[in-house]
């Protein structure tokens, strides 16, 4: 496509480019100098200015040892498993479901599924909360898991719009061939459910990864931390120690830096997925 | 429509629910014959269908019934209050407050939204590295909210980076950002911008790309500006998604929660209505309370949403 504007006009919209792209980045920089700093230097030194060396790692160890971060990133991973493992199996199977039967009261079951998306979950933790406890799960992993797997429409719109476009020849053929519903599914829907997949464990897996409220108030036992409830018990005991609490910053950044890096498309294309359902 | 050998698998399914025999093929034919046996849909939806009710409508309902008495949440005796809960909510000037912090986020929604405008329309025409530009303004989205929190603790702390700046031009740090209870949440509020200005950049990005090229060379044959492009073409093709963003936005700014929380704890005025029922709930032990502002939140979501389902047609949502 031509370009739409004049000289001033190309310059005026690099710089708000370059303004932009600065603001995004320079407070991320700023943290990531301050990591590398020993106590010594970062008493004295500027916060604009790098480190004197980019070796020194000690804050890093601290950070991962002391500020229990191992035990942060143990945690986020094995709800971020369970969790995705879930979430996948329990939407293809709904959006199984509601896309190939037709059955009486789906109607009903859709519209359940609508409304639900017009609950914001925030608004209703207080009375979630009870729920949670009267399982037994408070103060356990499980509730991270089932909150995950329970409150996510979402993913169930993302599987039910890409099995429209399964073609269900496919399925009628197979059963001439003489399999069940269920194998069905499992042979013929699920594998060709892979791109909707990948978008929902990206899109969801980044969401777990990042979420604070959930494990703040229902596990907040020690061990049961995860990333985001590790770092933020970092301004108790770190409270003064600013290199230590940036060098934390940094350890839960990069993971997501790798991610984007890596999937930038599935990213931008699952958000858009997400956001249009 | 198959016979023989679909009879074994079937029977072999009904027989885990002990029924002995399902008819195989529904006797009227036509569109039943495809369904098999009839509560199979139903056993793909019994999870999703038990943990949806679970957790989003008994929850519901469960708080509109606490909202009418002064459960502490444990003691077993729940003692009605009739509407006592919701006139402390509206009658209260402590409670009525966190409604006007809201409106620094819808502030800084609005800001976020134009913003995303300008840079989505900008990037959609032929510029040098805009991947690059696309990513650097978009990552901030995908940081986790502690991380965010404490990167801008240390931007906004005295003698931070910030300051450190201002000091670059000469401007002696002016007010403490977060300590200052008139400013601070002007200070969160730019930070809810810079975290969630990149989805609204992409979302925007995205619909602005799904515009056929031909439009612009027909308007271009025309004589159009780049305004009247803007105008008569662009806005027009992302109507919907700028809508759907601008309602979000609103909503969103009721129900902040991560940014303040982690960042002042809703101190020095910054609490929000979220922070407000938090504390109701968990510090103070009033369920009562909380579950009546809970209960006004989801009201207030509900009416906005109705009245963008109302004002802006939307198309699309018909899923069945």
């Amino acid at each position: 496509m031509r370009a739409l504007l004049g000289p001033v006009g190309i310059v005026l919209k690099y710089a708000s480019l370059f303004v932009a792209s600065a603001v995004a980045v320079l407070p991320l920089v700023v943290i990531g100098m301050a990591a590398f700093k020993p106590t010594q230097e970062f008493a004295t030194s500027a916060p604009l200015s790098p480190p004197e060396s980019w070796a020194y790692l000690g804050n890093f160890v601290t950070a991962f040892t002391r500020g229990g971060m191992l035990q942060g990133f143990v945690n986020t991973s094995i709800i971020l498993v369970v969790s995705l493992v879930g979430t996948v199996i329990i939407g293809t199977m709904a959006a199984y479901a509601l896309d190939r039967f037709d059955f009486r009261g789906k109607k009903p079951v859709v519209a359940l599924f609508l409304i639900a998306t017009l609950v914001p979950a925030v608004t209703t933790q207080v009375a979630t909360f009870q729920i949670i406890n009267s399982l037994g799960l408070f103060n356990t992993r499980g509730a991270a898991i089932v909150l995950f797997m329970g409150t996510d429409i979402v993913s169930i719109y993302i599987f039910w719009q890409f099995m429209q476009s399964i073609p269900r020849s496919l399925d009628e053929a197979a059963m001439l061939d003489g399999a069940n519903r269920l194998s069905i599914f499992a042979r013929i829907i699920f594998p060709l459910l892979k791109p909707a997949i990948a978008t929902v464990v990206i899109i969801k897996g980044i969401a777990i990864y990042n979420e604070f409220y959930i494990p703040f108030l229902y596990m907040p036992k020690q061990e049961l931390a995860v990333i985001s409830t590790s770092l933020f018990r970092f301004q108790g005991p770190f409270g003064a120690q600013w290199e230590v609490i940036a060098a934390g910053t940094v350890l839960v950044i990069v993971p997501t830096l790798a991610a984007f890096l890596f999937l930038q498309r599935f990213i931008y294309s699952g958000l858009t997925q997400g956001a249009t359902k | 429509m198959g016979d023989g050998p679909r009879s074994g698998r079937l029977s072999m399914v009904a027989t885990t629910t002990a029924r002995p025999t399902v008819p195989l093929v529904a006797p009227s034919g036509g569109a039943r014959s495809h369904q098999g046996w009839r509560a199979t849909p139903w056993l793909f939806l019994l999870v999703p269908v038990a943990l949806l009710v679970t957790f989003t409508y008994v929850p519901v309902a469960n708080m509109v019934w606490y909202s009418f008495t002064d459960w502490d949440g444990l003691d077993p005796v729940m003692n009605p209050v009739g509407l006592a809960n919701y006139a402390r909510i509206f009658g209260d000037p402590a409670y009525f407050q966190v409604f006007l912090v809201s409106l620094y986020y819808l502030a800084g929604a609005a800001v976020q939204l134009v913003l995303a405008l300008y840079f989505a329309t900008v990037l959609s025409f032929n510029t040098r590295f805009r991947n690059v530009f696309k990513g650097l303004i978009f990552f901030p989205y995908l940081i986790n909210g502690v991380a965010i929190g404490l990167v801008f603790l240390y931007f906004f702390r005295p003698g931070g980076t910030l300051d450190a700046l201002l000091a670059l031009v000469g401007v002696d740090a002016p007010v403490q950002w977060l300590g200052d209870p008139s400013v601070i949440n002007v200070s969160l509020a730019a930070t809810s911008v810079w975290r969630f200005m990149g989805l609204n950049f992409v979302l925007f990005l995205g619909a602005i790309q799904s515009i056929p090229t031909e439009l612009y060379e027909a308007a271009e044959l025309d004589g159009a500006t780049s305004w009247h492009k803007f105008r008569y073409i662009i806005l027009p093709g992302i109507k919907k998604i700028v809508g759907l963003s601008a309602i979000l936005a609103v909503s969103g700014s009721l129900s902040v929660f991560e940014i303040p929380y982690i960042m002042t704890g809703g101190a020095n005025g910054s609490a929000t209505f979220v922070i407000q029922t938090v504390q109701a709930a968990f510090t103070h032990h009033n369920f009562g309370l909380a579950s009546a502002m809970g209960v006004v939140l989801l009201a207030i979501v509900l009416v906005i949403t109705w009245i963008q389902r109302r004002f802006v047609p939307d198309e699309k949502v018909d899923l069945t």
